[in-house]
């Protein structure tokens, strides 16, 4: 293969471009609480796409498990499930980026949550007896004929629409039945028939709600989701909102047109039943239709009950509601329910039927956990750490470079300059894969500096000894690289499958050591060999008749 | 241009016995010790609570303690760490008399609220808490172990396909020998053992491996080139053209590991002062304990480098500059791998 230096140098360059692309900072989209209001904001920053370990960006690391002492659970595996979908719902009180919820092995979960600084609330939240309850929507719309009066009491109050030329538009999406008819999809709900409005002005709540494809459902986009949050936080709309209506978020964010929204449902405050009468809930496939399907049982009382709410609410719209959080789009009431019964997800795959199964479990069977590990790292900690880390790395990687550059003289600066894009293939490496770089990691980093030389101290010392034995600079160029390969390849791929076995033995800090020893290994390799092998052909060929080799 | 130890001609293989006696002399007392006292492990592996706390300004271990004597925590153990306002309260699982798996955290909360009485809320930030139960900490020394075995099982396949398994085996008995000393270096210096302690003994593992794989590449190289020297000899040899490598690669690498221990900061210090350890040991241990080992295990399980003429020369008694022709390439060596 790459036998000229033409073609050497275009592989060497499509690296170094991959390189630099998969380190470009890039937008990212953070949710972050605004100092000012306490709210939830979404900020888009540019930022390095290397994912930062909690112990350098300071955070909350707990694993739990479920809690067998006081009595054994039968099934701890779908207990575990059922804690990470009720996490999961939760991850959002948290406000904080990326956070993790994962579970390992068979009964433990793993929460991480970057950035968070109080561990009291965090195991609060997360250990809180899971909530679920059934409630009719606002079927006679009572939230929407209320919003003109929610706009003038804010208009009053000075609060001004987000902004005047979106706002206009949304007022007519969201009464207008023209805009439903060309969205057709929508149709299949009830349409927004009546149109109340006094279009005079462009409402500061109404102009952030589209109606949703039901009664009770409206869709906020996602950007304005903390100021909706915001104002229907205000006492003075607390107040008109009608009696016997509460508002609540949905789980899911959806997108249409390039936006994603989150839907905002208005429900009866009552429910019509809570997780305490459900007993069961399993998904299927139904094998006619092939329709996902979720089944449920309910007590002998919850039957009861649930069959003299439900014949009440015929053609009604019912909202799952787990930890004040409504899941997915409420289904429609067909008929009076029973003891047993059905919610149809239509041509759904089974994964969402199996979610929402889990969800109405989690609410029925909730699954006690225990802590068994907390990691708490202050922020200024973890700052502190990555500028002693780099500070580390610098000193190290500046010996490394005087050190090679006075005994190996040209030749030293020729492994030097591979040595900066190894440091660069390394990250890369890193930011492609996705790996978390840690204290550890860094750790790592720093000291594959060191030991990525050593290819081509090998390789050099092969040089020096042919050109010993009096060979020809180009002869013992050749020589030299030949002879040293056994060894580089034989020492590599050890010390790389102590570095695996360390990665699928170890856990969390260990696996980030061991993957950074990794990608430096084979960048190291990649440099070392191939790099400096192009740079001396380089040489040579521009110095044909060199008679003494600066090595 | 410098030229460290160029054409050196040292007889390094006499010398084992002595290397014996230093290495013995390193991992007896070590080991004494750890069988008495064992070894300081982190909450990690006790299961157990830490705390970094930070100070506006030095306040003393002492009154640390009394905040906490006051709350009623009284088997902590208390430390500066790093910065003269900084400390790290520790209480171990077994010492501080709390067996379950939730009592671990609360601890953590308790020692809070104790400093908040005697501090004064406010006057302290909580750098880092870890809250490890104890089955988590039984799990991670279960795994550690594991690590060590697979790896050594793993080198030992791939020294038995690249070389053959004298040469396996001699290299993982070496490498156990660095575990051993690094043990003892370990409990004299009283380092904690962490997750990422156990990290760098096992990177110690790869770069020791590393090390001895170098000097025996070069040993099968001149196995082939000279067809009569003994195997003293070529051990010998092997180490002596090899010896500018292995001064140069620790040197940077004792560099990085430098820099780390000096400027890294308290939490990766015990491991960069084993990493550092390791680069001694794993130098040491691939001249002086590999390869005597090797003449060893080749003298009882004679291989063909070892059997006829080669085994009964005298040593000395065929000058060094005769290779015999033809010399082969050292495997693997063909000019298209080279120009990969």
């Amino acid at each position: 293969m790459f036998y000229t230096v033409r073609s050497r140098l275009i592989a060497i360059g499509i690296l170094l471009v991959l390189s630099i692309w998969a380190l470009i900072p890039t937008n990212t989209t953070q949710r972050v609480r605004d100092v000012a209001t306490g709210r939830m904001k979404d900020t888009t920053i540019r930022r390095v796409p290397i994912n930062l370990g909690l112990d350098l960006q300071g955070g909350i690391h707990l694993a739990l498990e479920v809690d067998q002492s006081k009595g054994p659970v039968p099934d701890p595996a779908d207990a575990i499930r059922r804690a990470e979908r009720v996490v999961r719902t939760r991850i959002d009180e948290f406000h904080v980026t990326e956070p993790v919820v994962q579970v390992v092995g068979n009964n433990r979960l793993i929460v991480e949550l970057p950035g968070e600084k109080d561990p009291a609330r965090a195991k609060s939240i997360i250990q809180r007896t899971a909530f679920l309850e059934f409630r009719i929507t606002d079927m006679k719309n009572l939230f929407r004929d209320a919003l003109p009066e929610i706009d003038k009491t804010l208009r009053q109050a000075g609060v001004k629409p987000a902004g005047e030329a979106a706002a206009a538009a949304s007022v007519t999406q969201l009464f207008g039945a023209d805009t439903a008819k060309a969205k057709g999809k929508r149709a299949k709900g009830k349409p927004a028939a009546k149109d109340t409005t006094e279009a005079n002005a462009p409402g500061a709540l109404s102009s952030l709600l589209f109606q949703g494809q039901i009664a009770g459902e409206y869709l906020v986009p996602e950007e304005q989701v903390p100021v909706a949050e915001s104002l229907l936080a205000r006492p003075d709309v607390r107040r008109i909102i009608p009696r016997g209506i509460e508002l609540e978020w949905g789980n899911e964010v959806s997108s249409r047109a390039a936006r994603s929204y989150r839907a905002l449902y208005a429900v009866e405050d009552r429910p019509i039943i809570t997780g305490e009468e459900l007993q069961d809930a399993r998904a299927t496939r139904d094998p006619l239709t092939n329709q996902s399907v979720v089944n449920f049982v309910l007590s002998r009382r919850g039957g009861r009950i649930f069959e003299r709410e439900t014949g009440r609410h015929v053609q009604d719209y019912m909202a799952i509601i787990l930890d004040g959080r409504v899941q997915g789009q409420p289904p429609v009431i067909k008929g009076q329910i029973g003891q047993r019964g059905q919610i149809e997800l239509g041509a759904k795959p089974l994964q969402e039927a199996q979610d929402l199964a889990l969800v109405l479990k989690a609410g029925a069977l909730p699954a006690p956990l225990t802590i068994i590990e907390e990691r708490t790292i202050g922020p200024s900690l973890g700052k502190d750490s990555i500028t002693d880390g780099i500070r580390a790395g610098i000193v190290g990687v500046v010996l490394v470079v005087l050190i090679m550059v006075v005994y190996y003289r040209w030749s030293g600066a020729l492994a030097v300059s591979a040595l900066t894009l190894y440091v660069l293939f390394t990250l890369a490496g890193l930011a492609a894969f996705g790996f978390t770089l840690t204290l550890p990691g860094l750790a790592g980093l720093v000291l594959s500096v060191g030991i990525a030389v050593d290819a081509n101290v090998l390789i050099f010392e092969r040089i020096r000894e042919e050109l010993q034995h009096g060979k020809l600079v180009r002869t013992a160029v050749d020589e030299g690289f030949t002879h040293a390969m056994s060894a580089i390849i034989d020492s590599n791929v050890s010390t790389a499958l102590t570095a695996f076995i360390l990665y699928l033995v170890g856990t969390g800090p260990v696996q980030g050591f061991a993957i950074t020893l990794i990608i430096g290994i084979a960048a190291s390799m990649v440099t070392a060999i191939f790099v400096v092998r192009t740079f001396y052909m380089i040489w040579l060929q521009r110095r044909p008749d060199m008679a003494t080799l600066s090595v | 241009m410098i030229r460290l130890f160029a054409n050196a001609n040292y007889d390094f293989i006499k010398w084992r016995r002595w290397a014996y006696g230093l290495t013995a002399a390193i991992i007896i007392p070590g080991f004494a010790l750890f069988l008495v006292h064992g070894l300081n492990y982190s909450i990690e592996f006790t299961g157990g609570t830490l705390i970094q706390v930070r100070t506006p300004d030095t306040v003393g271990t002492d009154r640390i303690r009394g905040a906490l004597d006051a709350a009623g925590i009284h088997d902590a153990e208390i430390q500066q760490f790093g910065a003269p306002n900084e400390y790290v309260v520790r209480a171990r699982l077994g010492a501080a008399g709390t067996t379950t798996e939730g009592t671990t955290e609360a601890t953590a909360t308790a020692v809070d609220s104790a400093l908040a009485h005697g501090l004064g809320a406010g006057r302290y930030s909580i750098g880092r808490t870890e809250a490890v139960g104890p089955k988590v900490g039984r799990e991670l020394q279960g795994k550690a172990f594991l690590a060590i075995f697979f790896s050594f099982i793993v080198t030992l396949i791939y020294l038995a396909v690249r070389f053959e398994w004298r040469f396996g085996l001699a290299a993982v008995l070496a490498t156990f020998h660095d575990i051993l000393t690094t043990i003892a270096f370990i409990r004299y210096l009283n380092l904690e053992v962490s997750l990422v302690v156990v990290g760098a003994v096992l990177t110690m593992v790869g770069y020791s491996l590393n090390d001895t794989i170098i000097i025996f590449d070069r040993v099968r190289e001149n196995l082939r080139k000279y067809r009569r020297q003994n195997l003293y000899e070529i051990l010998n040899l092997s180490i002596n053209e090899t010896l500018p490598r292995s001064v140069l690669t620790h040197g940077t690498t004792m560099a990085t590991t430098l820099a780390l221990v000096l400027l890294a900061g308290e939490i990766l210090r015990p491991f960069a002062l084993v990493m550092t350890f390791a680069i001694f040991t794993g130098t040491f241990s691939s001249i002086y304990i590999a390869a005597p080992l090797l003449m060893y295990i080749e003298k009882r399980w004679p291989g063909q480098d070892a059997r006829g003429a080669r085994a009964f020369r005298p040593a000395g008694t065929v000058p060094l500059d005769t290779p015999q022709p033809p010399s082969p390439p050292a495997a693997g060596g063909s000019r298209s791998k080279a120009a990969v």
